[in-house]
């Protein structure tokens, strides 16, 4: 595994010690995702700057990230990363600091602090994307009364059928706990709380034995198009995908999403910090993440974006409804805490872990 | 290359009679001359395997070895905090925090924040104390202007938890960049306020009971490697050339198909709605409720595992059974051994370099598989090396997942050892 990771950081090396000037490596999550920036900012910005966009795809980007970062020889000049991961490493003395007061205005003149999103702006990273983990279920399953709250996803005898769940605290745990009634902003209280922690265990009790557990974002997306499970919480774009691109009879629930950003940061000492802070700023102006709702069901950063998302690439289908910052979508929504899963992370998962193998 | 130097030019020359002790044409030494002249010949051949030991200097050990120092060596605290680092190493443990103490502690808390490295520091105390983390950041933010004194009260009222003992004694250890708690915290155990070391909380005890579990299922993917393959190999062994070939490929495709193309085939076989339940329920050995949940459980692990890595048994068996003189075994019957006796005496005994090459190599990868129980093994089936790639990639705590895999390894050299002392590694046959 390790010498995996630093053989494949040393070959990334090689393979960018080759590169001119003139071009920018973006290190990004792979996928339909990929494509969506690719086409929404790789391909206007190359136009408009004759700066070419080397796309490196990541399980996740934050592991290249702190490799290179330890090992003192950064390769990649933008990250798409987690909020958690960015704030965590701008923390650590990692990242480049971004002043907002650089980044372009929304089309109506206001300025980019307050055009973006609460929370879309860090210290050092600036979101392009909020994405959310919905319940999705199989629509041939429930014909006639399908479910429609979070608490019906642990209801086994109205809704029979197997869970796919995520195998991490993160997006387990909080979800038990709106089941069991907690309101979305008291939901990290809970968590703090050894009480609300043996509260979330309890519900999820409840359903452990007819849980697949999934690591990867297609997993969920498979299971369910096997027949394997009857719902499943995933990333809401990998549903709209099936769903849409590929009509498979899924329905998303959207009670109970967590949502969480994306961010671009751009590490200290990186190769062409010039054209990957210009990157940047092309990648989360107004237009470019209006543009980028066309291939991907992720909502917008900012908020001058949402009036310019129109049709899905097929001409039809309108992204509105599938947004996760759609206002009906958030009533409920939780939104992730870096601060929080910065402190328990480490100490929840191992709670986790042995409550799985127990 | 030099008359002088040539071995082969010693002699003792004209048929002088002489004494003394052998010496090459030009008068040297003959034990210097062979000496010098091998020391060449060495020298060359390891010029010959340099670019070898270098790619693995380079590519293998060195990493290995950073990776490991991490598992003992953290200086996320001492290296950023190195006024109080100094203050700890100058009082006993247990001594209160003093007026220097909070001095030194504000001090170093605003010149981390100004460098912007105070987030190293809180992760490193996260480590031992959960929660700690954001109380270093939001601190940072805090005292990034500066901090008038009294600091004891001012930290106090900032956060009232820069007084809790714990807190001060998780520092403490902190302050010296070599420590063992990486390797408790992977042996499920924690140190107190005192600094005894004591069992981590009942809810959090995970690492021991999956080292059990990884070797226990590795020995029994072994054992089941044996079972499956022994037969395949004798088959393959004593069948004509031709059709011993076509059965070969067979035992070498699955071998050169991609890892995860097995694994994910597997999982469309086994699944509630696969190719195994559909065919149980058709041919009514169970019924469409009954659909046997056969993967992402401990079952699925074993299933995948024993699949994948049967080709390395078969292999190392048939190599060494290829050799094995069948007129051995036609003794043995013709002395009067029944077919058991003649197996169990003559024949097993003489596969024994290969089933011990093959169970060494099974069980040896078996202990490190990660992607395959990642994929198959649901939460029952989950083995230390998915513990690894969890605090590599998610919590990226790097001294955790090293401290694991340095005890993963240390494991399987103590059992490469045993093996050494009981079977003998000159026994070993590879093919």
């Amino acid at each position: 595994m390790k010498s995996v990771l630093i053989a494949s950081t040393a070959l990334v090396g090689i393979a960018s010690a080759a590169l001119a000037e003139g071009e920018v490596n973006v290190v990004s999550w792979g996928g339909a995702y990929e494509v969506s920036q690719v086409e929404a900012y790789n391909k206007p910005f190359t136009e408009q700057t004759g700066i070419k966009v080397n796309m490196i795809a990541a399980d996740n980007p934050a592991t290249p990230l702190k490799a290179q970062v330890e090992a003192g020889n950064i390769t990649g000049d933008v990250f798409d990363i987690e909020v958690s991961d960015a704030i965590r490493l701008c923390d650590e003395g990692a990242l480049v600091e971004i002043d907002p007061a650089d980044l372009p205005a929304a089309p109506d003149g206001t300025p980019a602090a307050e055009d973006f999103i609460d929370g879309a702006l860090q210290d050092c990273a600036v979101a392009n994307i909020f994405w959310g983990t919905v319940i999705a279920f199989d629509t041939t399953k429930f014909p006639d009364a399908p479910p429609a709250t979070a608490a019906d996803f642990f209801d086994l005898e109205k809704f029979p059928g197997k869970r796919g769940l995520p195998k991490n605290p993160k997006r387990t745990l909080y979800l038990a706990l709106i089941a069991d009634g907690v309101p979305a902003d008291q939901i990290y209280d809970k968590l703090a709380s050894e009480e609300g922690v043996a509260q979330a265990f309890a519900k999820l009790d409840t359903i452990k034995d007819n849980v697949v557990w999934w690591e990867a974002g297609a997993q969920p997306v498979q299971l369910l198009a096997d027949g394997e499970v009857t719902m499943a919480t995933g990333y809401n774009g990998r549903f709209f995908d099936a769903m849409v691109g590929e009509g498979k009879p899924f329905a998303i629930i959207w009670d109970g999403q967590y949502m969480d950003l994306d961010m671009f940061a751009i590490p200290k000492g990186s190769p062409n910090p010039e054209a990957a802070m210009e990157y940047l700023k092309f990648a989360t102006d107004t237009q470019r993440l209006a543009d980028q709702a066309k291939y991907i069901a992720y909502g917008p950063s900012r908020k001058s974006s949402a009036a310019l998302v129109g049709t899905y690439k097929d001409g039809t289908t309108e992204m509105a409804p599938h947004m996760p910052t759609n206002p009906d979508h958030m009533t409920s929504a939780v939104m992730d805490d870096p601060e929080f899963w910065a402190d328990h992370d480490a100490e929840l998962s191992e709670q986790f872990n042995a409550w799985l193998a127990s | 290359m030099a008359q002088a130097s040539d071995p082969h030019a010693a002699s003792a020359p004209g048929g002088d009679a002489n004494d003394g002790p052998l010496t090459t044409a030009d008068g040297q030494p003959l034990g210097r001359a062979l000496r010098r002249s091998q020391r060449r010949a060495k020298r060359r051949a390891f010029l010959l395997v340099l670019p070898l030991l270098a790619f693995i200097l380079i590519t293998f050990v060195v990493p290995i070895a950073q990776m490991l120092q991490r598992s003992f060596y953290n200086d996320g605290f001492s290296a950023n905090m190195p006024q109080l680092s100094a203050w700890f190493a100058a009082t006993e443990r247990g001594t209160d925090p003093d007026d220097a103490a909070w001095a030194a502690l504000a001090a170093d808390l605003t010149a981390t924040a100004e460098a912007r490295t105070i987030g190293v520091v809180g992760t490193r105390i996260n480590y031992d104390m959960a929660g700690t983390r954001s109380l270093f950041t939001s601190t940072g933010r805090k005292v990034r202007d500066g901090i008038e004194p009294p600091y004891r009260e001012a930290l106090l009222e900032i956060d009232e938890k820069w007084g809790n003992p714990r807190l001060w004694s998780v520092m403490r250890e902190a302050s010296s960049p070599v420590t063992t708690n990486f390797y408790l915290a992977s042996l499920d155990r924690t140190r107190d306020d005192d600094g005894n070391i004591t069992m981590a909380p009942e809810n959090q005890q995970v690492y021991v009971m999956l080292f059990q579990r990884t070797f226990g299922l590795s020995l029994l993917i072994t054992v089941a490697t044996f079972v499956l393959g022994f037969p395949i190999a004798h088959l393959l062994a004593t069948l004509p050339m031709r059709r011993a070939n076509l059965l070969m490929i067979l035992v070498l495709l699955p071998f050169w198909t991609s890892l995860l193309v097995r694994t994910t085939s597997w999982i469309v076989l086994l699944q509630q709605q696969g190719v195994v339940n559909d065919l149980l329920i058709w041919a009514g050995i169970i019924d469409a409720n009954g659909r046997l949940q056969m993967i992402y459980n401990r079952t699925g692990t074993i299933i995948a595992m024993t699949h994948i890595l049967l080709p390395f048994m078969i292999l190392p068996l048939y190599s060494v059974m290829r050799t094995i003189n069948p007129s051995y075994v036609r003794a043995a019957r013709s002395l009067g051994a029944t077919s058991w006796t003649a197996f169990r005496r003559i024949y097993f005994p003489q596969t024994l370099p290969g089933l011990g090459a093959g169970a060494l190599l099974v069980f040896i990868l078996a202990v490190g598989y990660y992607i395959t129980p990642a994929l198959v093994g649901g939460s029952s089936g989950q083995l230390i090396s998915n513990m690894i790639a969890m605090h590599m990639t998610d919590t990226l705590n790097w001294s955790m997942a090293a401290a694991l895999a340095a005890l993963l390894l240390g494991s399987v050299l103590a059992l490469y050892w045993i093996y050494d002392r009981l079977v003998g590694i000159d026994n070993l046959k590879l093919g």
